[in-house]
């Protein structure tokens, strides 16, 4: 049926563009100068005889159009048209017309997917009255009792569902404000701001995230919100970085692995170095990690200002028992981090954690 | 179904304008009448089926048939009507298949009403065109198609921001569209006169509506823009020389550039070279604009580095037009025939001061506009270039302007005579003086507001003297009112659409006497500002449908007489948390009080801003004098043929104009 109608279109638009082909013709290209001409003259008369100008003026205007006809040498006249041309110009309408426009619209359009005005969809319209009327109390009893944490606990998730972002990481924000952060509140409010911005990581939302890491150390979701954020201001190979330790430190069924591994594949990044980790004999692993160990230890002799490589070293140090070597990177760490209080609080409160002193 | 059709019909318009690019464009080569003659059915088809595609789009928010992303983005089944269906141009999408929508009708209009004009001009031409065309629709096709799908549809739509429902913003980008889409047609002249290698005084008389139109539309569409930043924004500001303001006004220089030296080719047969690279320039900078406003790139650089698709593409259409009509131009306008010399002292003469004056003026725009994001994407430094920049570059160029645009009107074609033309603007003069030294001793402050606002009185009294002139000596009323029916309307025309810029001019300065108050204020406490006293009588708590407002009931009185009453407000948005500022504006005579709630204290005390700001109406009332002077002129559809004044010759009208 809707091909039928493209059929009828794409026949018209042909039809159309072949209609003057059948009416070959040939004119004076002289004609049109010569009626300006004329037209000019007749103007001039008009005002002539409205008082408008006076005789010398209208003799005068009169010279200057007849200089001008014979000034402008006009364009060749108009010939009639080869046959050869006509055959040419009908086929490249005849082809080019239907093929562009079928396969474009092929590529581009759903031909399958019907029109679909909300007043056709009513069973689905009863059901979200419903949810609309229960959204539409729970906003009226907020509006009344704007510190009720729970209310806005409640109406967040349903926001986020509907696609009102905005009004998500405000739910999330109040809920967290009045009943206390947690680790997920703010995950929640932060993952609302960035769809709200298209999915960018705004500097609001990235501060909301490494709220998050404070609060729970190595909060997935919150680590990857911020390994994006790196990616969209440009730093690749920090975004790369902080993607391949996600998917590594997590379990490989994890639900977050496909989307970290899509982009590590889009940086650029091998997949099988992460699949050879989580894959590889204990023993072998811990020959892995080791090397990786080493391998930030080694970056972070060269530029200590990295809060959260410090804390990643001191932590693993420690799941590697290797209890000496983790009080030593914690004086390094606290020296370079000398200038950086936010930093040297959270490697203190790790210290604590993991029962280090030194 | 309907959606779907729409779809095609735009893929099939791209496919009809490639079509319609080439064929005509080879029988004009060819000089061979049946390939021109495509050109014509071609272009109408092209306007219907585009239409169809937008009366499509139309129908799917209408309907709120949530199926199509675009409409899911930008409407709610609870938007008002109205708002729903100015939804269809309110986002990046739909803009553009508008953009589209009137480029094919500008086609369409020009295939339709140009008989008389020769048929390798009419292919030409429309030719052009369908190129401009084609582009543009492979970049809403490929980058921004406003029919992309959602399955499973979502039950509802995401935009209900208030903010956004404005009927300013729902008029605004259309009257602009119109605008900035009208010079593609004097393009596409320019285009055409190029490669046919022929150009002459019919040429220009062709142009002449359409640079005209696309003139008015685009004073319509400013003057209305900057009236929604007014009444908006909430502190009284109408013009913020922001890139997306200048994005508008760098065309309309040009485009009265253009239609100043177009008034000359067609009197005159001369300025022709400098005619056609005007209407290049003049649709370049149109481009410019879209660019500037739909590529991302004013919001911040790097946004526009990372996902540059839109950008890139519509940077690959400017360069491709822009380049391709200047290396055009560069090859043939060697060949073109230039038209004959002139004596400075002329009405050439001084058209050729107004076109370097506004094409630096636009110059210096363009500088302040693009200046500091080059900055920004070559060394990441944002600077801003705000009004103190243009204030002292774009004023001092304007002046000389204004003060010439009278003596213009004044002087004859060929010859004029300065002196002559001084003598007859003396009471314009004088009562610009007077206006100066009167305004001065009754305003006081700054002398600046005095002077232009005598500027101003000297200019809307020149732009009749000439008009004036023509009929003094008419015996009686009668015979004087038969004479000024008889005038040439573009007569009329010029003499108002230069007064409408006088009026603007004269809101523009009495700016400066304008008087501002931020105070707090207690109810039923007089303030007073400018000549009058605002009184807040009473405050109290209104519902709308899904804000609430608090309405601060006002008086406005003069001597103890209540003059007028307003409700200004501060209207919040309970679930989302957001506050704005309904301005109360009220205008008494050509000034306006207007007055804005800052906060409400607990006390009772009102934190008002409130200004009083007289003759400010006449800054948008002048906007509409000179659309109105342009609609005129294009009503007049005489042909123009400039003649040399004789020296005997009395006051008589200088030309058949």
């Amino acid at each position: 049926m809707i091909w039928a109608a493209f059929a009828v279109m794409t026949g018209a638009v042909v039809l159309g563009v072949l209609w003057p082909l059948s009416r070959a013709r040939a004119t004076s290209a002289r004609a049109p100068d010569i009626a300006f001409y004329h037209s000019q003259v007749e103007e001039i008369e008009r005002d002539l005889s409205l008082g408008l100008l006076t005789r010398e003026d209208a003799d005068a205007a009169k010279a200057e159009a007849g200089r001008r006809l014979l000034h402008n040498a006009g364009a060749p006249d108009v010939q009639g048209s080869s046959r050869m041309a006509v055959r040419a110009a009908a086929v490249f309408a005849l082809v080019a017309i239907p093929a562009l426009s079928l396969s474009l619209y092929s590529w581009l359009g759903n031909p399958d997917t019907p029109d679909l005005p909300l007043q056709a969809r009513v069973e689905e319209r009863e059901g979200n009255a419903e949810l609309m009327s229960a959204i539409a109390k729970i906003e009226q009893h907020l509006a009344a009792n704007p510190e009720d944490g729970r209310g806005w606990e409640i109406i967040g998730p349903v926001y986020m569902k509907l696609g009102r972002y905005e009004e998500a990481a405000r739910a999330f924000g109040n809920a967290g404000r009045i009943l206390g952060d947690t680790p997920d509140r703010l995950v929640a409010q932060g993952e609302s701001l960035v769809y709200a911005a298209q999915e960018r990581v705004t500097p609001e939302a990235a501060e909301i995230f490494e709220k998050a890491l404070n609060l729970r150390e190595g909060h997935p979701v919150a680590y990857f919100y911020l390994a994006l954020a790196r990616e969209q201001v440009g730093d690749k190979d920090g975004a790369l970085e902080a993607y391949t330790n996600l998917a590594r430190g997590t379990p490989p069924d994890a639900p977050w692995q496909s989307a970290v591994r899509a982009r590590i594949v889009a940086l650029g990044g091998r997949i099988e170095a992460i699949e050879a980790v989580q894959n590889a004999m204990p023993a072998e692993q811990q020959a892995m990690i080791r090397a990786m160990v080493d391998q930030l230890a080694g970056r972070l002799e060269h530029d200590g200002s990295d809060a959260e490589g410090w804390l990643r070293l001191i932590r693993s140090y420690s799941v590697l028992r290797e209890t000496d070597l983790a009080k030593s990177a914690l004086t390094k760490a606290r020296a370079a981090l000398a200038q950086n209080a936010d930093g040297l609080k959270r490697v203190n409160a790790l210290a604590d954690e993991l029962g280090l002193k030194g | 179904m309907i959606v779907e059709i729409g779809h095609y019909a735009l893929v099939l318009a791209l496919a009809l304008a490639i079509v319609q690019g080439l064929a005509p464009l080879v029988g004009a080569i060819r000089h061979d009448g049946a390939l021109m003659a495509m050109a014509q059915p071609a272009a109408v088809m092209q306007f219907l089926l585009i239409g169809m595609s937008f009366a499509a789009l139309a129908y799917a928010y209408v309907t709120s048939d949530f199926s199509v992303v675009n409409v899911f983005e930008n409407s709610h089944s609870l938007k008002p009507m109205i708002y729903k269906i100015s939804g269809v141009w309110g986002n990046h999408e739909g803009s553009m298949l508008l953009w589209v929508l009137i480029l094919a009708l500008f086609g369409a209009t020009v295939a339709l009403f140009s008989r008389g004009m020769p048929d390798d001009l009419r292919a030409l031409v429309l030719s052009v065109q369908s190129w401009i065309a084609a582009a543009f629709l492979l970049f809403v096709l490929l980058t921004s198609n406003p029919f992309a799908r959602l399955n499973p549809a979502p039950l509802d739509g995401r935009d209900l921001n208030p903010l956004l429902q404005d009927p300013g913003l729902a008029i605004h980008p259309p009257l602009l569209y119109i605008g900035y889409v009208g010079l593609s047609i004097t393009f596409s002249f320019a285009a055409a006169a190029l490669i046919s290698g022929r150009i002459d005084a019919a040429w220009a008389r062709y142009i002449r509506p359409w640079t005209l139109g696309a003139w008015v539309f685009l004073t319509l569409g400013i003057a209305m823009g900057s009236y929604w930043a007014y009444y908006t924004l909430g502190w009284g500001g109408f013009w913020f020389w922001d890139p997306v303001e200048n994005a508008s006004l760098m065309p309309w220089l040009a485009a009265t550039a253009l239609l100043h030296s177009a008034a000359v080719m067609e009197k005159r047969d001369a300025l022709k070279i400098w005619t056609i690279f005007l209407a290049i320039l003049a649709f370049s900078l149109s481009l410019l604009g879209t660019f500037l406003v739909r590529s991302g790139v004013l919001t911040s650089v790097h946004s526009f580095a990372t996902d540059p698709q839109r950008g890139v593409f519509i940077l690959a259409i400017l360069v491709f037009f822009i380049g391709g009509s200047l290396a055009l131009f560069a090859l043939r306008a060697s060949a073109l025939k230039p038209g004959g010399i002139f004596a400075p002292v002329s009405r050439e003469g001084a058209l050729v001061l107004n076109n370097l004056l506004l094409t630096t003026s636009c110059a210096t725009v363009f500088i302040g506009t693009l200046y500091p994001l080059a900055l920004e994407a070559v060394t990441g430094e944002k600077i801003s270039v705000g009004a103190p920049f243009f204030n002292l570059t774009f004023g001092p160029l304007f002046i000389p302007i204004i003060l010439a645009m009278p003596f213009g009107q004044m002087l004859a074609w060929k010859r004029g005579d300065l002196l002559g033309a001084a003598q007859r603007l003396v009471l314009a003069c004088a009562l610009g003086l007077a206006g100066m030294v009167v305004l001065y001793a009754l305003r006081g402050g700054s002398v600046v507001p005095a002077i232009l606002a005598g500027l101003a009185v000297y200019l809307t009294v020149g732009s009749f003297v000439e008009v004036y002139g023509r009929l003094r000596n008419a015996q009686n009323a009668s015979s004087f009112f038969a004479r000024a029916k008889g005038l040439p309307r573009s007569a009329w025309g010029t003499a108002i659409a230069h007064a409408g810029v006088g009026l603007t001019l004269f809101g523009l300065a009495a700016t400066g006497w304008g008087v501002e108050r931020i105070v707090s204020a207690k109810i039923n406490e007089p303030v007073l500002v400018g000549p009058y006293e605002v009184v807040v009588t009473d405050i109290a708590p209104r519902d709308g449908s899904n804000y609430k407002d608090l309405v601060a009931h006002t008086q406005i009185r003069e001597g103890g007489r209540v003059v007028a009453e307003m409700d200004p407000s501060r209207r919040s948005f309970t679930t989302r948390t957001m506050v704005r500022t309904e301005a109360g504006i009220v205008t008494l005579g050509l000034g306006q009080v207007y007055m804005n709630i800052a906060d409400v204290r607990i006390d009772g005390a009102i934190d008002l801003r409130l200004y009083w700001k007289p003759y400010v109406a006449l800054i948008w009332l002048g906007a509409l004098v000179m659309s109105l002077g342009g609609l005129l002129s294009m009503s007049d559809r005489r042909l123009r043929i400039g003649i040399a004044k004789r020296a005997a010759a009395r006051m008589q009208p200088a030309a058949a104009e």
